[in-house]
C-alpha cells in the first residue's frame, strides 16, 4: 500500500470541562486527500474535537499538529488563514446578506480592516463567486437573500462560504441534518467532488450518508477514541453496537 | 425572476438614497438658511453637530452592532481641543490685564495657577489643535478598542464601560478646575486666527462649512458600507464566530469602525465649540451620551440620513419641551426611547422609506422649526 503524507496529526489531545473530560487522550491522524468520518453517541466529544482543531476551544493537554504547525499556538483567524475550514452544526450564514454577497464576503482577500475598505470587486473575485455557487447549486439563487434560502441550502451555502477560501482540511459538524433524502444525496455527491483535492472531516449520524462518503470511520465514545477503521468494520464492532445501544 | 426582482429593488433602494442625501442637502444648504434667522440657523447648527454622532452611532451600532453609550467622551475630546485652541486665543496678555497672572485662561487664573499647564501649550498652534481634534480622540478610542474588543469584550458590558469611562471623564474635567475650567466648562471663547466667530457672517459660514462636514461624513460613510468592511459588519452582527472563521480578525475589524465612529464625534464637537462659542462637561457624560444613541434610533439605526432627522427633530422637541414643562423632558424622553425600540426598530427612517415621505418630513420639520424655535436663545443650557 502507498505511503500517504500526512495532513493532521493529533496526539494525546485532552480538554476538560471543571473535570469532565469532554475529549481524553485522543489520537487522530487524517492524510492528505482523506475524508474520514467522525461518529458516536450525542455528548461523545465530536463537536468538542473540532473546537479543538479550529481554536474555539483551548486545549487542556496534547498537540494538533496540521502541515507540522502546531495549531494550538494560533489564534482562530490564524489557523483558517493555515488552510483550516470549519463548518458549524446549526448553518451558520448571514441571513441578511444575499447568497452572492455572502461567498463574496468569505473571499479571502481584504482581511485586514483597511484590506476590505478598498478590496475591489475583480473579475476574479465575481468568477469565482459564480463557480463555488455552481458547486453549491445556488446558482439560481445568488441575489437571494440567505435568510430566505431552505434548510438544506443554507448547510450548503455554509460549505460553500469554506469552499471559497479554499482550505487544504474542511470540517463538516452534520452537514446533512435536517436534510431530505434528496439532498443528501446531492451533498454526498458535493462532497465527492470537493474532497478530490482536500481533505475531509465530516461529523454525522445518518449511516447511509457516512457510507457513501467515508474513507475512514472513527468512532468516538465519551471523549475517547473507541475505535477506527472502515465502515463495514465499525459496524461489525460489538463494542461500537454496544456504545450506541447502551447509551 | 425574483433574481430580476431584487436587482431592480436595488437600484432603485440605490436611487431612493440618493433622492433623500439630495433632499437633506436641499433642506440643510437651501432651506434651513431661507427660512431660519442666523440664531435659530445657528441652533439648528449645534443640532447638526450631534448628528455627527448619531451617524457614527449608524456605522458601529447599527451596522457593526458595537453599542456604544460613551460617545459623548469623543464629542467633548473633539469639543475640548478646538476650545482650549479659542480660549488661549482670547487669553492674550493684553485682554487678561487684570489678572494675577496676565496671559493664561482666566479660570487658571482664579484657581491661582500661575503658569500655563505643559498640555495647553502645543494649542497655541491652530495646525496642532487641528490634528488633536482629529487623532486624540480617534486614538483614545482605539486603546479602548483594543482593551476590550481584543479580550472579546462586548455587547452589554462594552456599553457599560463606555459609559463608566464617560463618567470618569467628567469627573475628572469638573475636578480638575484649575486646568479644565471645571463645571463651567471653557467658555468666552471669541475669535479663531483673529477673526470673531459670534458675528452673523461667521455664524453663517460655520453653519455651512458644518453641514458641509456632515454631508461628506454622510457620503464616506456610504462609501464604506458598500465596502467589503461594510458587508462585514452586517455580517459580523449576525454571525461573529462564523467571521472569525472566515479568517477574519473580528477585533480589528470593531476597531477601526468604533475609531470611524469616534472621528465623527471628535468632529462634531469641534464644530460644536465653533458654532456655540463654549465646551463644557455636559456634553461629555453618560446623559448627552445616551441621548445620542436616542437619536440614532429615532432616525433609524441603520440609516445615516435618519440620523441627522434624529438629531434634528428630538433637539428640537427636548428644546421645545424643556421650555414648556421642563421637569417632564426626561420621562418623555425615555417614553421616546422605549416607544421607538419598541414600535419602531427601524426609527424614522423605516416610516419615511420613499423620497416623497422625505420631503413631507422636511416641510414639517421646517415649518415647526419656524413657528416653534424662540429666537437669540444663543446658550440654551445655561451655564
Ligand atoms: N464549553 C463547555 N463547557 C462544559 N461542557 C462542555 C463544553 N463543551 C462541550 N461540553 C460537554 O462536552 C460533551 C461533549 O459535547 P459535544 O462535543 O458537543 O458532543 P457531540 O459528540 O454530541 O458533538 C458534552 O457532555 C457537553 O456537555
Ligand atoms: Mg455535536
Amino acid at each position: 500500500m502507498l505511503k500517504k503524507e500526512i495532513l493532521l496529526a493529533i496526539e494525546d489531545l485532552t480538554v476538560s470541562f471543571d473535570g469532565f473530560r469532554a475529549v481524553d487522550a485522543v489520537n487522530l491522524y487524517v492524510d492528505k486527500g482523506e475524508v474520514r468520518v467522525i461518529i458516536g453517541p450525542n455528548g461523545a466529544g465530536k463537536t468538542t474535537l473540532l473546537d479543538l482543531i479550529c481554536g474555539k476551544t483551548h486545549a487542556s493537554s496534547g498537540t494538533i499538529k496540521f502541515k507540522n504547525i502546531e495549531l494550538r499556538d494560533l489564534d482562530e483567524h490564524h489557523i483558517v488563514r493555515a488552510g483550516v475550514g470549519r463548518k458549524f452544526q446549526t448553518p451558520s450564514i448571514y441571513e441578511d446578506l444575499t447568497v452572492y454577497q455572502n461567498l463574496e464576503v468569505s473571499f479571502p482577500r481584504g482581511r485586514s480592516a483597511f484590506g476590505s475598505l478598498f478590496f475591489k470587486r475583480t473579475q476574479d473575485v465575481v468568477d469565482r463567486v459564480q463557480e463555488i455557487a455552481a458547486e453549491i447549486l445556488l446558482t439560481e439563487q445568488l441575489h437571494q437573500l440567505a435568510g430566505l434560502l431552505s434548510h438544506g441550502q443554507k448547510q450548503w451555502l455554509e460549505i460553500g462560504m469554506l469552499l471559497i477560501q479554499n482550505p487544504e482540511l474542511l470540517m463538516l459538524d452534520e452537514p446533512v441534518a435536517g436534510m431530505s433524502v434528496r439532498e443528501r444525496q446531492q451533498t454526498a455527491e458535493l462532497l465527492k467532488r470537493i474532497s478530490a483535492n482536500r481533505s475531509v472531516i465530516v461529523i454525522e449520524h445518518d449511516m447511509e450518508f457516512v457510507r457513501a462518503i467515508a474513507h475512514r470511520v472513527t468512532v468516538l465514545h465519551q471523549g475517547r477514541v473507541l475505535m477506527e477503521g472502515s465502515m463495514d468494520a465499525v459496524q461489525a464492532d460489538e463494542r461500537v453496537i454496544e456504545a450506541y445501544l447502551g447509551h | 425572476m425574483p433574481k430580476k426582482l431584487l436587482s431592480h429593488w436595488i437600484t432603485a433602494k440605490n436611487r431612493s438614497d440618493l433622492i433623500n442625501l439630495a433632499l437633506l442637502a436641499l433642506l440643510l444648504l437651501v432651506v434651513l438658511p431661507l427660512a431660519l434667522d442666523i440664531f435659530r440657523l445657528n441652533l439648528v447648527g449645534k443640532y447638526l453637530t450631534f448628528a455627527f454622532v448619531a451617524v457614527g452611532l449608524v456605522l458601529c451600532w447599527g451596522y457593526g452592532g458595537i453599542l456604544s453609550l460613551g460617545q459623548g467622551i469623543f464629542f467633548g475630546l473633539g469639543g475640548y481641543c478646538m476650545a482650549m485652541f479659542l480660549k488661549l486665543e482670547a487669553s492674550d496678555p493684553v485682554s487678561t490685564a487684570i489678572q494675577s497672572t496676565p496671559g493664561i485662561p482666566d479660570f487658571m487664573d482664579w484657581n491661582q495657577i500661575k503658569a500655563l499647564p505643559w498640555f495647553w501649550e502645543p494649542f497655541h498652534s491652530f495646525s496642532f489643535t487641528l490634528i488633536a481634534v482629529l487623532i486624540l480622540p480617534t486614538l483614545f478610542a482605539y486603546l479602548i478598542g483594543v482593551a476590550m474588543f481584543k479580550r472579546r469584550v462586548g455587547g452589554v458590558y462594552f456599553a457599560i464601560i463606555t459609559q463608566a469611562i464617560a463618567l470618569i471623564l467628567t469627573v475628572l474635567i469638573v475636578g480638575q478646575q484649575g486646568l479644565t475650567g471645571g463645571i463651567n466648562g471653557i467658555t468666552d471663547l471669541k475669535t479663531l486666527l483673529g477673526w470673531d466667530i459670534r458675528t452673523n457672517s461667521a455664524r453663517y459660514i460655520l453653519y455651512y462649512i458644518n453641514a458641509a462636514l456632515l454631508l461628506g461624513g454622510i457620503v464616506f460613510s456610504r462609501w464604506l458600507l458598500s465596502s467589503k468592511l461594510g458587508l462585514l459588519l452586517v455580517a459580523l452582527r449576525d454571525k461573529e464566530e462564523r467571521v472569525r472563521f472566515s479568517g477574519y480578525d473580528v477585533a480589528n475589524l470593531k476597531i477601526f469602525t468604533f475609531c470611524v465612529a469616534a472621528l465623527f464625534s471628535a468632529v462634531g464637537g469641534a464644530m460644536f465649540t465653533l458654532q456655540v462659542g463654549f465646551m463644557s462637561p455636559s456634553f461629555v457624560g453618560i446623559v448627552p451620551s445616551i441621548e445620542m444613541v436616542i437619536f440614532t434610533a429615532v432616525g433609524g439605526r441603520l440609516s445615516l440620513i435618519g440620523a441627522v432627522y434624529g438629531a434634528l427633530l428630538v433637539n428640537f422637541g427636548k428644546s421645545y419641551f424643556s421650555e414648556t414643562f421642563a421637569d417632564l423632558w426626561l420621562y418623555l424622553m425615555g417614553a421616546l426611547f422605549i416607544g421607538v425600540v419598541l414600535f419602531l426598530p427601524n426609527g424614522l427612517a423605516g416610516l419615511f422609506r420613499e423620497p416623497r415621505q422625505t420631503w413631507l418630513l422636511i416641510k414639517h420639520t421646517a415649518l415647526m422649526l419656524v413657528a416653534k424655535l424662540r429666537p437669540a436663545r444663543l446658550r440654551p443650557e445655561g451655564k
